[in-house]
């Protein structure tokens, strides 16, 4: 399928947020037919890039040409015009509408709904077909899950014409199966015709599916590669400007004693929805615990019980071997007197007061521990000093204290975190997405951190959607699925497939 | 030396406060009140009674409004060093004010409106609004059918309790057998300027049986005026002649002379005849009444007048003695 | 990583200076000179408006005192609304907390009147800070507590303050004989000393208050950044989960807060109770307590601004007066209108001119980076 003039070309796009140059002077060009992989580490430019193309932001400089012919896209309408749609990472979808009252919101047709609504039905009926697309098209949006949300998107993207289709980290919610799913979808389109763009910060996905990958790296196009031509460790050096170990070096984990234990735990949540259903976890010294799970399947509510800012419903938690879950102590504060840390889900909600300065932060949660403070006085000072030697521990860039914590880039404010935890040598350490968001380079360094502490004894618990990452990093996993510890395993066993199917809820030694 | 400054200061002031002043640089103050010199009652009928000073003399005036409770000492002690021949403070809330500045200004004349402030260089104009009050309250109870008259009050101080009980007395006087009702808007400010209220409460009266109501309470009146218009019953009004707004469903206007009082003040000074202490204006000096003109002459029958008339004849002649709410 | 590649994806940085002087001088302009046309339209020369505006705050001595006598009262209300922010509460009700410090004042001074200066003084002081404290903590209890949204609540109370600060005075505290609703004056040994009685200055409301507003700026301060009481304020208004997270309970901050920014806004009473009047009265919050709330705005909640932008609405007040005086045209609503345009500017509209002054400043230093 080539035709003289691609899909889409960009020439010499330019983009400015104030000072910040976030796109310099990209040009790329996708061909018709194809899936086309755009990969860069977070903050990259990749979203800001399809923004553009979508209409959302303009260029500051630079032309876009669909099949051949410029186009002037300036908000959302006119790149639909184009035969351009965007499937978000975070669904635009209304949760009390149905499938198809969806797929026509915006594009009703008439005054009267009803004739918009047979229509749709039918040319909805073809889609499916076509792409094998298969959705209940009256199913309300909210029962659904996510799978088949993003399913209902790209159907919203197809409806309204579109001919290139980009999709912002597609498999960021979606068990292994699912993506796969998807990945089969994506073919379907491709052979039928369609273009599609796929924005990515994981490998694997990349060398699955695409055609041609481009590289983004602080802004600039650094390569355009076929796929085949390439693989992981390229990929990897490119985006990160230097060669970077994928694979955790680890030896064998020495479990000593349980540290900190759930027993029979459950969790009401205040509408009444169980949230955790008889969770028995031990959480051993010298051992890294993983739990797997697709977000949103109790993890959090899992990590908060643990850190002391939630109490169960029901059932113990036994913490160096004695029951604390009635006790006075049994709260985020004083658990960290106990040798308690706590490297939350979300750094960004509770990790860090970002209009705070770095040092300011350094003290969250031990603001009144005897080193930093003189009498009723914190002490600045002392402050200060700590976080400068958390900055050189951990490389976190700039080496700036009293730089306010949203000045960091993810990364490194992930780094000001987990430094905060890790330099109080905690016994256990409790670790929520420990690489959501953090570059590559970085990543490498966090999970060196993470097995160091394990290696001195401590217990860790990592909370991970990314299954690489429990994969890698675990010597035991549990698997989560709607609120219950569906199975628990040896990191050594654990395949991909095997954990995909107990995060989708099938239960531990049933076979697919 | 300093105790010989200060006799020919002392001197110098006694011949000041009692020294003529001559036309060219006389120059007179007012200071109205929070309300503001256009709140349609007490601070506006002030504001007339300068205006009408001026147009008499054209002898031009200094004035301030005061906004802040601080504003009114420091306007007074601005004024005096103006060079200030009289300055009228509007209002009893000005008394604390009037008393300080004129311990300040020996030398300066100072007038105070409805309240008494006791000092050589002050004088001081109260009215007796009971018996104004008694005489509008009779022609309530005369002109009620039902047997039920009204009285809506301001803002629940004192000197409204003082038009009540004047007005309830007066309406017992004509028919020892009405009823009256009374309600205040409120007790803050805002009770002033509240006609939504006003109206609510009049129509309440209303429903009550209630067919004349009289309105103390400044520009809230205006809405009690508006209700007595659509309901077709009467409403009386307060201190300036308010007959105008409705004509025929105003029954008459209790009038409190501020006016009259703030223009006499300003004149007497220019012409050496103000004098400190204490004025009480009442039904004989004119300084209360009720307003007949001709948009309510076909409302009070020649049989209201002639009771009307005695009654005023008996309180001046002290033969009716009308409560003073503040002396009781 | 080279230097520059730490820069990537940081925001630009904007010199303190923009944002702590510049944007509130523009913002300060630009209502002067809408005010200047209004001036310019009812017929008087802006220009000696200005004139006599700026010699009325500050020309001479008695003018001065009077500026910082209203400044005391901004000082109190713009720290109260000020440490609220800092925990993420909107703390409308400044003006009644301040009400009913001062009935707490006046009470003592009432009742309390045979302990000597050195007494009855302190227990005043003490008195305003509880009883302003006691009127903010319940709707700081229903917020922390019940949900009830405080923005209504501390409305809600400024309403019923001013009841019962009216009830008490018409029924109660009324001085016998009295006509307004005002209590007896009090004892003269309980009096504030004015700055006239010991220094050569002329007689004005410029009371001992203001050294009082002064030390509690300083006090705000250290309690702010440099004590963990302060911290786990800020950390609790600025993110309320990160608080949770850090064993930091948002409740018991919402209520300290707001108790401590109820005291603050009860030393009104202190100034105006105790300082000026020397009895109770009605109306001596005078809107201190909505005006502490474009001041803390424009003070960036920080005392030093709030200092200085209580000065600005002192002077506002006090040459406002003087113009209401010496200009024909302006009269008291023309100078509300003028104070009302710099609230608008300075707090409503404070993002307006904001982006683009940063924006100038950041390619500004952005194209100095590319240079360098």
């Amino acid at each position: 399928m080539t035709t003289s003039s691609p899909a889409l070309e960009l020439r010499r796009v330019n983009k400015w947020f104030g000072a910040v140059h976030a796109n310099k002077d990209i040009s790329l060009s996708v061909g018709r037919g194809t899936i086309h992989g755009i990969i860069g580490e977070n903050g990259a430019g990749k979203s800001t890039l399809m923004s553009i193309v979508y209409g959302f932001y303009q260029a500051d400089e630079g032309e876009i040409l669909v099949n051949g012919s410029p186009y002037q896209i300036d908000n959302p309408q006119a790149s639909i015009a184009a035969g351009i749609g965007m499937v978000h990472q975070h669904f635009m979808l209304v949760d009390t509408f149905t499938v198809l009252e969806n797929i026509i919101l915006g594009v009703e047709g008439s005054a009267r709904l009803a004739g918009g609504l047979e229509h749709a039905r039918a040319e909805l009926a073809r889609l499916e077909k076509e792409y094998s697309l298969e959705v209940d098209v009256d199913a309300v949006v909210g029962d659904l899950p996510v799978g088949i949300r993003q399913r209902v998107e790209i159907l919203k993207a197809l409806y309204r014409g579109a001919e290139i289709l980009i999709l912002d980290e597609p498999t960021g919610v979606l068990t292994p199966q699912e993506a796969d799913h998807l990945f089969r979808i994506l073919n379907t389109l491709r052979e039928q015709g369609k273009t599609v763009i796929l924005i990515t910060h994981k490998l694997r996905e990349i060398m699955a599916i695409t055609d041609n990958v481009s590289v983004m790296r602080r802004g600039e196009m650094v390569a355009h590669v076929a796929t085949k031509d390439t693989d992981r460790e390229k990929l990897a050096e490119l985006m990160v400007g230097r060669s970077v170990l994928l694979r955790v070096e680890k030896d064998d984990a020495q479990p000593a004693e349980t540290v900190m234990s759930m027993r029979h735990v459950r969790y009401l949540d205040r509408d009444g929805v169980s949230r955790l259903k008889d969770i028995n976890l031990d959480i051993k010294a010298g051992e890294i615990l993983g739990i797997a799970g697709v977000s949103g399947n109790g993890q959090s509510e899992l990590m908060e019980i643990l850190g002391g800012t939630l109490r169960p419903s029901e059932g113990q938690i036994i913490y160096k071997g004695e029951d604390i879950t009635n006790s006075a102590n049994f709260n985020a504060r004083d658990l960290r007197k106990i040798g308690l840390g706590h490297v939350p889900e979300d750094r960004h909600r509770s990790g860090l007061v970002l209009s705070f300065s770095a040092y300011e932060n350094t003290i969250l949660g031990y603001h009144d521990r005897p080193e930093y403070n003189k009498g009723t006085t914190l002490d600045n000072s002392s402050m200060i000093a700590h976080c400068e030697k958390h900055i050189e521990k951990f490389d976190v860039r700039p080496t700036d204290p009293t730089l306010k914590a949203s000045g960091f880039s993810g990364g490194n404010q992930q780094k000001l975190v987990l430094a905060r935890e890790m330099e109080q040598d905690p016994d256990i350490l409790l670790v929520g997405q420990p690489t959501r968001g953090v570059d590559i380079g970085a990543i490498e360094f966090i999970h060196q951190q993470l097995i160091q502490m394990r290696d001195a004894g401590k217990a860790i618990l990592v909370v991970s959607v990314e299954i690489d990452e429990v994969m890698s990093l675990a010597d035991r996993i549990a698997v989560m699925f709607d609120g219950a510890i569906v199975g628990e395993l040896d990191a050594k066993d654990a395949t991909e497939t095997k954990l995909g199917l107990m995060m989708a809820g099938v239960k531990e030694g049933v076979e697919a | 030396m300093i105790k010989k400054l200060k006799l020919v200061a002392a001197a110098a002031a006694l011949l000041a406060v009692t020294g003529v002043a001559k036309a060219e640089d006389f120059k007179p103050a007012i200071i109205f009140d929070m309300g503001g010199k256009f709140d349609k009652s007490f601070n506006e009928a002030g504001y007339n009674g300068a205006e009408a000073f001026k147009k008499e003399t054209g002898i031009e005036y200094m004035e301030f409004e005061v906004t802040q409770v601080s504003q009114r000492e420091q306007a007074m002690k601005r004024m005096a060093r103006k060079d200030a021949s009289i300055i009228v403070a509007m209002g009893f809330a000005q008394a604390n004010a009037v008393e300080k500045a004129a311990k300040a200004n020996p030398d300066k004349k100072f007038t105070i409106i409805d309240m008494v402030v006791d000092l050589p260089n002050v004088q001081s104009i109260i009215f007796k609004e009971h018996e104004g009050s008694f005489l509008v309250g009779m022609a309530a109870a005369m002109k009620s059918q039902t047997g039920k008259v009204g009285f809506i009050g301001g803002m629940d101080i004192p000197l409204i309790r003082k038009f009540a009980l004047g007005y309830e007395e007066g309406a017992k006087y004509a028919n020892k057998d009405v009823e009256v009702f009374q309600n205040m808007t409120g007790t803050t400010p805002a009770a002033w300027n509240d006609p939504t209220k006003g109206g609510e409460l009049a129509k309440s009266q209303f429903d009550r049986g209630a067919d004349v109501v009289f309105a103390a309470a400044g520009g809230t009146g205006t809405g009690v005026y508006q209700a007595a218009k659509d309901n077709g019953k009467f409403a009386i009004g307060v201190d300036s002649n308010q007959n105008y707004l409705h004509p025929g469903t105003m029954l008459t206007s209790m009038t409190k002379r501020v006016d009259v009082a703030v223009q006499e003040a300003f004149m007497s000074a220019k012409d050496g005849t103000w004098q400190p202490g204490i004025k009480v204006l009442g039904l004989k000096e004119e300084g209360v009444g009720f307003a007949v003109d001709e948009h309510n002459k076909d409302l009070i029958t020649p049989e209201m007048t002639a009771k009307l008339e005695q009654a005023r004849a008996d309180i001046i002649a002290g033969k009716i003695k009308v409560t003073d709410y503040m002396s009781k | 990583m080279s230097d520059t590649s730490v820069k990537f994806g940081s925001p630009a940085k904007v010199p303190a200076w923009v944002n702590l002087v510049l944007v509130p001088l523009v913002n300060l302009l630009a209502a002067f000179l809408l005010s200047g046309v209004v001036i310019l339209i009812i017929g008087d020369n802006p220009l000696q408006a200005m004139e006599v505006l700026i010699y009325g705050a500050f020309g001479y001595e008695e003018a001065l005192g009077y500026t910082l006598y209203y400044t005391t009262n901004f000082i109190f209300t713009g720290l109260a609304v000020a440490i609220a922010f800092h925990c993420g509460l909107f703390n409308i009700g400044a003006e009644g907390q301040a009400m009913i410090g001062g009935l707490g004042v006046g009470l003592v001074a009432l009742y309390l009147d045979v302990l000597p200066f050195a007494l009855v003084v302190p227990i005043a002081i003490l008195a305003a800070a509880l009883f302003g404290g006691f009127w903010a903590a319940v709707p700081a209890y229903l917020q922390a507590k019940r949900g009830s949204h405080i923005v209504i609540t501390t409305i809600m109370f400024n309403f019923i303050a001013a009841s019962v600060l009216t009830y008490l005075l018409v029924e109660v505290l009324i001085a016998p004989g009295g006509q307004s609703p005002e209590s007896r004056e009090f004892a003269e040994h309980t009096w504030l000393p004015f700055f006239h009685n010991f220094l050569p200055l002329p007689e004005t409301p410029l009371n001992i208050s203001f050294i009082f507003a002064l030390l509690l700026c300083v006090g705000f301060y250290y309690l702010m950044w440099h004590t963990r009481w302060g911290y786990e304020i800020r950390v609790t208004g600025q993110n309320e989960t990160a608080a949770k997270y850090a064993g930091i309970s948002p409740a018991r901050n919402i209520i300290l807060a707001m108790i401590i920014s109820g005291a603050l806004a009860g030393f009104v009473g202190v100034n105006e109770i105790l300082g000026v009047h020397h009895r109770l009265i009605l109306e001596f919050t005078g809107g201190f307590g909505f005006v502490g709330i474009a001041v803390a705005l424009m003070g960036r909640n920080h005392p030093v601004g709030i200092f200085l932008a209580a000065l600005l609405f002192g002077a506002l007040y006090q040459g406002g007066s003087e113009l209401a005086f010496e200009m024909k045209n302006i009269n008291r609503e023309m100078v509300i209108v003028i104070q009302g345009l710099i609230i608008l500017f300075s707090g409503a509209l404070e993002h307006m001119f904001r982006p683009t002054i940063e924006n100038f400043f950041k390619k500004r230093s952005s194209s100095a980076a590319v240079e360098a």
